[in-house]
């Protein structure tokens, strides 16, 4: 499998802060790679390394088998990217932003190309309205048609479901799998979202203070066994007795809000659910946790750092 | 390359603040047309106050010609702050809407982006200029009519015939033009170093203002540097204005008194432009952009 991104000993520094440590990683043809990190742990900077907005202090990147200083141009051509918030001209319509983005990348759309993707993100209504009466979520999805107008082998989507509707988040969601499955595009995602990235990831990266912490097959690292359910009743505490008098007793864990915790194999939730009815506990809620946000917290505090 | 002035052009000429200059320019040009022609007389009777007793001057002084040459006087020390708004901006403003990284993640290189768009904003300042000279010299003469042109000098008079000025008039404005195109190169050098619009337009007229009152200072310690400052030699398209004459004084047409001055005035306005532009290319291909 040909290797899109390869990453080498990136590191970043600004004057009294390194931003990124000796970074390594490598995505893949086809990946969806899921890029997380806290605030501030140096995915943008990464991000902006790759498209060669910062300059590293150390380190090499390849892009499509090219070093991208050499190669700028050509590799820039084949990238399409949302980078943090997705501004485009807001004195200028949807149609015209398109235009001129399209434009830039070689293209010389017509106006039904660029209408065809407008509909594509849902934006065929508004196209010629200006962008600064767009939502923060219309001017998402704005920035995705742009990242996606010359139909690029590698998408950078930098936070991309920030100020969307459930819906909207659905959308983009769909959207990543369907550039994956069905146009065989490399997708470098980052997020703050843990359910999206593991509802879509192939590969997953965790970075900490501009240092990897975790590498490795999303498969590998959201463990089905190890599925967190949190359970809230209308008497928690009455709940709490029955479970402890039940086959469940030893799932249960600490908890840290007012909800019951319970650790099970996510096949095992509807046998739960099931064993909950029979015992009459007056059931508000059954929600399975996001395992990565829990593996994302026990490996940024330390607790289970290792490369898979 | 062709391809990013065309798009640089089409967002400059999209945006409302693009038309604030062209609309102030108008307004003023307007104004004084209409005060010249209500008063004008009382206005060419306090200019020749000093003389009219020893000269006896007769015709249309005020015509299409001097009303073109006053409002140059007055209007090309304030057109550099309009021509900042649109220049200072163009790095910056960019920066401040988060367009900066998007442009720049297209495959064009840094120098090719930078020249483009420095290139679109001397478009709009030559655009600028155009309009000043179509509204200033053309209106004016169609309103004012034309006649030989009189001109008042700190201690002399000149007389230019009316069929030896409108190339005068040519001549000025392209040396305007690269006055006021050394003004937008110090905004576009200044917009590299900000990530909002307001710093560098302020800075640019600050400059302006603070290099314009050096170079009109009469301070001798002053003298040493005026040479090299581009406000002394912003103002030296007055020098189309002023003849030569012969030893019996008689004006030769199609003369101008200080040819050397106007080259080397040239000369020193084009090597700031080179300098700015050069500057803000070195400066920005290093930069992170972070914005």
């Amino acid at each position: 499998m040909q290797s899109i991104i390869q990453v080498k000993g990136l590191t970043k520094s600004f004057k009294n802060l390194t931003a990124v440590k000796d970074l390594s990683f490598t995505v893949n043809e086809g990946d969806v790679y899921g890029f997380l990190g806290q605030n501030g742990a140096g995915k943008s900077t990464t991000i902006r390394m790759l498209l060669t907005l910062i300059e590293p202090t150390a380190g090499s990147i390849e892009l499509f088998g090219m070093p991208l200083n050499t190669h700028r141009t050509e590799i820039l051509r084949q990238v399409g990217a949302v980078i943090e918030k997705p501004d485009v001209y807001k004195y200028l319509s949807a149609i015209e932003n398109l235009r001129i983005f399209a434009r830039l990348s070689g293209l010389k759309p017509t106006d039904q190309q660029l209408m065809q993707q407008l509909e594509m993100v849902g934006l065929a209504g508004r196209a010629k309205d200006t962008v600064k009466t767009f939502s923060q979520g219309m001017k998402q999805r704005l920035g995705i048609a742009v990242a996606l107008i010359h139909d690029p082998q590698l998408i950078i989507l930098d936070e991309p479901t920030n100020g969307l509707d459930p819906q909207g988040i659905a959308d983009i969601r769909n959207l990543i799998r369907h550039l994956s499955r069905d146009l065989n595009k490399t997708v470098l995602v980052s997020s703050h979202l843990l359910n999206e990235i593991e509802q879509i990831a192939t590969r997953v990266l965790i970075i900490d203070k501009g240092s990897k912490l975790v590498e490795g097959a999303a498969a590998d690292l959201f463990d089905p066994s190890q599925t967190l359910v949190e359970l809230e009743t209308l008497n928690n505490e009455a709940a709490l007795l029955q479970l402890q008098e039940s086959k469940w007793a030893a799932n249960l864990q600490p908890r840290r809000t007012g909800a019951l915790l319970i650790k099970l194999h996510r096949n095992q939730i509807p046998g739960l659910h099931k064993d909950l009815v029979e015992m009459q506990i007056p059931l508000l809620s059954l929600q399975p946790r996001h395992s990565l946000e829990d593996y994302f917290l026990q490996v940024t505090s330390g607790q289970h750092a290792h490369t898979h | 390359m062709r391809t990013l002035i065309n798009i640089e052009l089409y967002k400059i000429f999209r945006r409302p603040r693009t038309y604030i200059a062209f609309a102030a320019i108008t307004a003023l040009i307007v104004l004084i047309q209409f005060g010249l022609k209500v008063d004008g007389q009382t206005y060419v009777d306090f200019m020749l106050n000093d003389i009219g007793s020893t000269l006896e001057i007769d015709g249309n002084v005020l015509n299409g010609y001097l009303i073109c040459y006053i409002m140059l006087q007055l209007l090309l020390v304030h057109v550099p702050l309009l021509i900042a708004l649109i220049a200072a901006d163009m790095i910056s403003g960019e920066a401040n809407m988060g367009t900066l990284r998007v442009l720049l993640s297209k495959p064009y290189s840094r120098t090719s982006f930078m020249l483009a768009k420095f290139i679109a904003s001397t478009i709009y300042t030559l655009l600028l200029l155009v309009w000043l000279a179509f509204l200033a010299l053309f209106v004016s003469m169609w309103i004012f009519g034309t006649d030989d042109m009189f001109l008042m000098k700190s201690n002399y008079v000149v007389l230019l015939k009316e069929n030896d000025v409108f190339w005068r008039y040519i001549g000025a404005f392209l040396f305007a033009a690269l006055a006021m195109t050394t003004v937008a190169a110090l905004g576009f050098f200044l917009s590299v170093f900000a990530e909002n619009s307001i710093g560098p337009i302020v800075a640019t007229m600050s400059v302006i203002i603070f290099l314009t009152i050096l170079s009109t200072m009469n301070i001798p310690v002053f003298n040493i540097v005026k040479p090299y400052l581009f406000t002394t030699h912003m103002i030296s398209w007055k020098e189309f204005f002023d003849i030569q004459v012969t030893e019996s004084n008689e004006a030769i047409l199609g003369s101008i008194q200080n040819k050397e001055r106007i080259l080397n005035s040239a000369i020193v306005l084009f090597i700031h432009i080179i300098l700015f532009v050069s500057g803000a290319i070195m400066v920005f291909r290093k930069k992170d952009i972070l914005s």
